[in-house]
């Protein structure tokens, strides 16, 4: 099965387990940038692990920091290997340039329909290439 | 995605003719942009940095390497707060390491040029863009104080956005700097409010805490508050608006500059939406501002946003001469801080139990002591964020109740205003 995305903000080739957060989130706050742990205490998801899956968000929320987290995440290997997202945010997408600029190396980061995403069975591994997402 | 049309000045930017740090500033501005759907960049006149508060190694990386390379702020750029005041650097608790990263990040930004002026308040540092203007600010509290209050321009720029803007004199034009996103949707009625409580300083914390929740980031206009409003009561909405929800804009009729009216603010077109606010969601709002019930207080946190010198005077008078129970804390810019210690307005409140912390604050870095406890505060923003950054119970109060609070060392507030 294949879905494609509304937009492609950064294009790039990355494959990992689907994780879906079931709120919108702070990563600021939300997000240990160290270790990519959901520690924001209100979030359905707290004490899930993020690091190394194709995260799929509602939308971001709250604090323009969470662009300095996203990049540490990049930075220490503890990010997600893709972004998909509801509703775009620039600035979690500005968190990954700003790695891409330094050299932390960069992720795929796709707008979607997040309905589609929802519909989708847990335990999917997806494939992201381009605007080409390959679910398996 | 609209494709971004730059100036030749822009490309040759863009390509590091002007460097390697402008080239990389350009491409995230140019970048930015198409994804936020702007046709163009937009010269700015002053930009206000939030990126310069430690979050990783990673912030002082990119700092350092852009101020390495030769960065240069090409506009008039103020700095928020660091992870250290760096006037007393024992207030802040952290390792030699940690504490050598915080610094190397806040000199790094200095070294591009930008002003040490180390406040969430630029606005009351001498940072005052002229209503129209576009600019460039990061930190929610003062987006929202410089679109609202000033009525100048600026978008929500977060991190690093915020210095390659700077760097590079131009942002995105979308958002908030185009007239049609900046006016009015939703009406605010407060005329059920009693005007004890509209004319206490108290609401207004409550009242942007309320905003930011129901409204997120739909520009509403208030009405039926008092005409000229005192700018700290639109700060302390502000900044409480801007910590629940997204607020970058807001407009208090007969007070802030796009709302000589509520018609005015909105344009001259019906309102999408009007809301009456009644004295029990007033009360729903402050009540979640507070995480712990009873009297128990260990400390008192005041200046989120940092303190102004009226604020201080109005304190003071508060105060009345008397001595504090517990400790409090009040945070503000060093250039408030330099005008109170001139007038000698310092000296009382210090001996009397307060410690006053400039160039950052209580809930961005270690300085409440270890160990929790309940703190008690009159800002919004400081209540949205104590229980998650520092680990202490929070109580949110008028500053009469917080200044009455740490002279008997138990909470007490004035319930009937309310009502």
């Amino acid at each position: 099965m294949e879905l494609a995305a509304h937009r492609v903000l950064l294009s790039g080739r990355a494959a990992g387990p689907l994780f879906r957060l079931k709120a919108p989130i702070s990563f600021w706050g939300g997000v240990d940038p160290q270790s990519g742990a959901v520690v924001d205490p209100r979030h359905p998801d707290c004490g899930a692990q993020i690091a190394g899956t194709v995260l799929a968000l509602p939308s971001a929320i709250g604090s323009s920091s969470s662009s300095a987290v996203m990049l540490e995440l990049l930075r220490v290997g503890h990010a997600p290997v893709a972004l998909l997202m509801g509703r775009i945010d620039a600035i979690l997408a500005l968190g990954v340039v700003v790695a891409r600029e330094m050299g932390y190396g960069a992720i795929p980061v796709l707008e979607v329909d997040f309905d589609a995403i929802a519909r989708l069975p847990a335990d999917v591994s997806l494939s992201v290439d381009g605007s080409r997402i390959l679910v398996s | 995605m609209a494709t971004v049309e730059l100036s030749e000045h822009e490309r040759k930017l863009a390509r590091g003719e002007a460097g390697p740090a402008a080239g990389l500033a350009m491409r995230v501005v140019a970048e930015t942009a198409g994804w936020l759907g702007a046709r163009r960049l937009l010269p700015i006149a002053s930009a206000h940095i939030d990126g310069c508060l430690y979050h990783g190694d990673s912030g002082v990386e990119f700092a350092r390497r852009l101020a390495g390379e030769g960065a240069r702020v090409a506009v008039p750029t103020t700095l928020n707060v660091g992870a250290l005041d760096l006037i007393h650097p024992e207030r802040v608790r952290a390792d030699p390491d940690r504490r050598a990263m915080i610094k190397a990040q806040m000199d790094a930004y200095v070294a591009m040029g930008c002003a040490p002026t180390w406040t969430c308040a630029p606005y009351q540092a001498g940072h005052r863009p002229a209503a129209g203007t576009d600019v460039a600010w990061g930190e929610s509290n003062a987006v929202a104080f410089c679109n609202s209050v000033l009525g100048a321009r600026t978008n929500r720029y977060g991190d690093f956005l915020d210095i390659c803007c700077a760097l590079t004199a131009r942002a995105p034009d979308a958002g908030l700097h185009r007239p049609e996103n900046r006016r009015a949707r939703v009406v605010i009625e407060t005329a059920a409010l009693s005007s004890a409580l509209r004319d206490a300083d108290a609401l207004y914390p409550a009242l942007g805490a309320w905003l930011g929740a129901e409204l997120g980031e739909t520009v509403a206009v208030i009405d039926g508050l008092p005409a000229n409003l005192a700018e700290d009561r639109l700060k302390a909405l502000g900044a409480a608006a801007a910590s629940e929800g997204a607020v970058g804009l807001f407009h208090v009729a007969g007070s802030t500059p796009e709302a000589p009216d509520v018609d005015a603010a909105l344009g001259g077109l019906p309102p999408e939406r009007t809301i009456a606010l009644t004295p029990a969601m007033i009360r729903a709002a402050r009540d979640a501002l507070s995480t712990a019930a009873g009297d128990q207080l260990d400390a008192v946190a005041l200046g989120s946003p940092h303190f102004s010198l009226l604020e201080f005077a109005a304190f003071e008078r508060l105060r009345a001469g008397q001595r504090f129970a517990v400790p409090v804390y009040i945070c503000t810019g060093r250039g408030v801080l330099a005008e109170l210690e001139a007038a000698g307005g310092d000296e009382g409140m210090r001996a009397a139990g307060v410690v006053i912390v400039a160039d950052t604050c209580v809930v961005v870095t270690p300085i409440l002591p270890a160990g929790g406890g309940v703190v008690m505060t009159s800002s919004g923003k400081f209540a949205h964020y104590t229980p998650a950054n520092t680990g202490y119970e929070v109580v949110y109060g008028g500053l009469a109740d917080c200044v009455e609070s740490a002279i008997k060392g138990s909470i007490e507030r004035d319930e009937a205003l309310w009502n």
